[in-house]
């Protein structure tokens, strides 16, 4: 996908910047605004837009991705600061067999309901069970505490990170 | 919303990024976790042209016992702060702060340093490293200076850096294993700012006796203060019940609150009463423990 970028300058020097980012295991390069969020590289500049925004505002978590394995808001994240690193969206979760067992678990326990906030609850949870395989209700919910749901009241994700979580453990 | 145009630049070293800054001037802003910077630069009430990310410069990684005191360099996430083993006991204002902070994404990349060179006066970190009797490293094209914190903030989202400076690293003295602290915050969700909150420490002497206390407010200042009369009033005091209520309550006279959508200036005051003798009973008994 190709984007008209404005030739400017500031009196410091060149307003843009070629970044190449590793996206769900792709190279992907691009000349781009060094002004340009990370969210906006992701959804506009690739096309990935599973990544959503909520309140542009660093608020509610629905534009979490993984940078390096960890979870921030990628409206808060400039694209320049994830040149030479790697992202991972929800588009990066399915495997060649099938969903992801966060995915599955989401559906099986109706983790949702608009859908807004799933992408980012899914990743930031699996963030959280790359570094622990059992955690509590308790950890799960302050792990989830950066991200708001206006549906669902929080307990079917819950459950479903829960189930999730058992699923990876017996290797499903 | 999009920030405005900059130019950016990506030091090696802090010599790199000081010089940086001494060519840009103030157009120019350090850019860490960029958890407060980034929002600030997209309602555009900040449009540096020049942004130093100092992400890249691997010596202000790290935090570590040093002779003396503990360092936190400026890379220093929070969330590195709310897992260190380092940031308990002694420094248990410092641990108790760390997970209280905005939420946990925002802690995953926002940093110490930078919160206090933002200088938010609802900002955490000010008043915990306040009561910890901390100071600041800061490096320019002079040379390096070391700033007591009090010092550093001037008003809000104002410090005493120059433009040119780069803040280095967080120095928090040792003040000896006889010692706690806490934090206590009140905010209506998490990840929203304080409406109140207060940073004690407590250093006890060998017969059990207060040999220096600190305690410091957020949000009820044009910067973090330093309740000074309250501490002052602990010095030799026997830890217990009457000592915290009085400090508690010069703490309340000291708290400079105004009334917003948080709650009003009164309500606030108390709020600072109840947390700081509810602090100083935490932080003496933590302290008690170690000893």
């Amino acid at each position: 996908m190709s984007q008209t970028i404005a030739a400017a300058e500031t009196a410091a020097g060149p307003t843009t910047r070629r970044i190449a980012v590793s996206v769900n295991g792709e190279d992907r390069a691009a000349e781009v605004e060094t002004r340009l969020l990370l969210v906006h590289f992701l959804r506009q500049t690739l096309g990935l837009t599973g990544t959503h925004v909520g309140c542009d505002t660093t608020s509610c978590g629905a534009c979490t991705v993984l940078l390096d394995g960890v979870p921030v808001k990628s409206c808060t994240v400039l694209a320049v600061q994830a040149d030479g690193r790697e992202v991972t969206t929800v588009e990066g979760l399915a495997r060649p067999e099938g969903l992801h067992p966060i995915q599955t678990a989401f559906h099986e326990e109706h983790g949702l309901q608009c859908g807004y906030c799933t992408p980012g609850m899914m990743l930031t949870a699996t963030a959280l069970l790359a570094e622990n395989a059992d955690p509590s209700e308790e950890e799960i919910r302050w792990a989830l505490s950066g991200q708001i749901c206006r549906c669902t009241g929080y307990q079917n994700i819950v459950k479903a990170v829960r189930s999730a979580a058992a699923a990876l453990r017996e290797g499903r | 919303m999009y920030p405005a145009r900059f130019t950016y630049f990506v030091p090696a070293s802090v010599g790199e990024a000081v010089s940086l800054l001494a060519e840009h001037g103030d157009e120019a802003k350090v850019l860490a976790g960029g958890q407060s910077l980034i929002p600030l630069m997209k309602l555009r009430f900040a449009a540096p042209t020049a942004l130093v990310d100092v992400n890249r410069i691997e010596t202000l990684r790290g935090i570590e016992q040093k002779d003396g005191y503990l360092r936190i360099g400026a890379l220093v996430r929070h969330k590195e702060c709310e897992r260190s083993d380092l940031l308990r006991g002694r420094y248990g204002v410092l641990g108790s702060a760390a997970p209280q902070i905005s939420d946990p994404l925002v802690r995953n990349l926002g940093t110490v340093c930078g919160s206090v060179a933002h200088a938010d006066p609802q900002g955490d970190w000010g008043s915990a490293l306040l009561a910890a009797n901390a100071s600041v490293v800061a490096e320019g094209p002079s040379g390096t200076r070391v700033i007591a914190l009090g010092e550093l903030f001037v008003g809000p989202f104002t410090t005493s850096l120059e433009p040119a400076e780069v803040l280095t690293e967080v120095r928090v003295p040792d003040p000896g294993p006889r010692t706690g602290g806490a934090y206590l915050k009140l905010e209506r969700k998490v990840g929203d700012f304080a409406t109140a909150a207060t940073a004690v420490q407590v250093e006890l002497d060998d017969a059990g006796r207060v040999a220096r206390a600190g305690i410091a407010l957020t949000a009820v200042g044009a910067t973090n203060i330093r309740a000074g009369r309250a501490e002052a009033s602990l010095t030799g005091a026997e830890p217990g019940h009457e000592a915290f209520a009085e400090a508690a309550r010069l703490a309340a006279e000291e708290a400079e609150p105004v009334a917003d959508h948080r709650g009003d200036a009164e309500y606030k005051r108390n709020v600072i009463r109840v947390f700081v003798e509810r602090g100083l009973a935490a932080a003496a008994e933590s302290a008690r423990a170690a000893a």
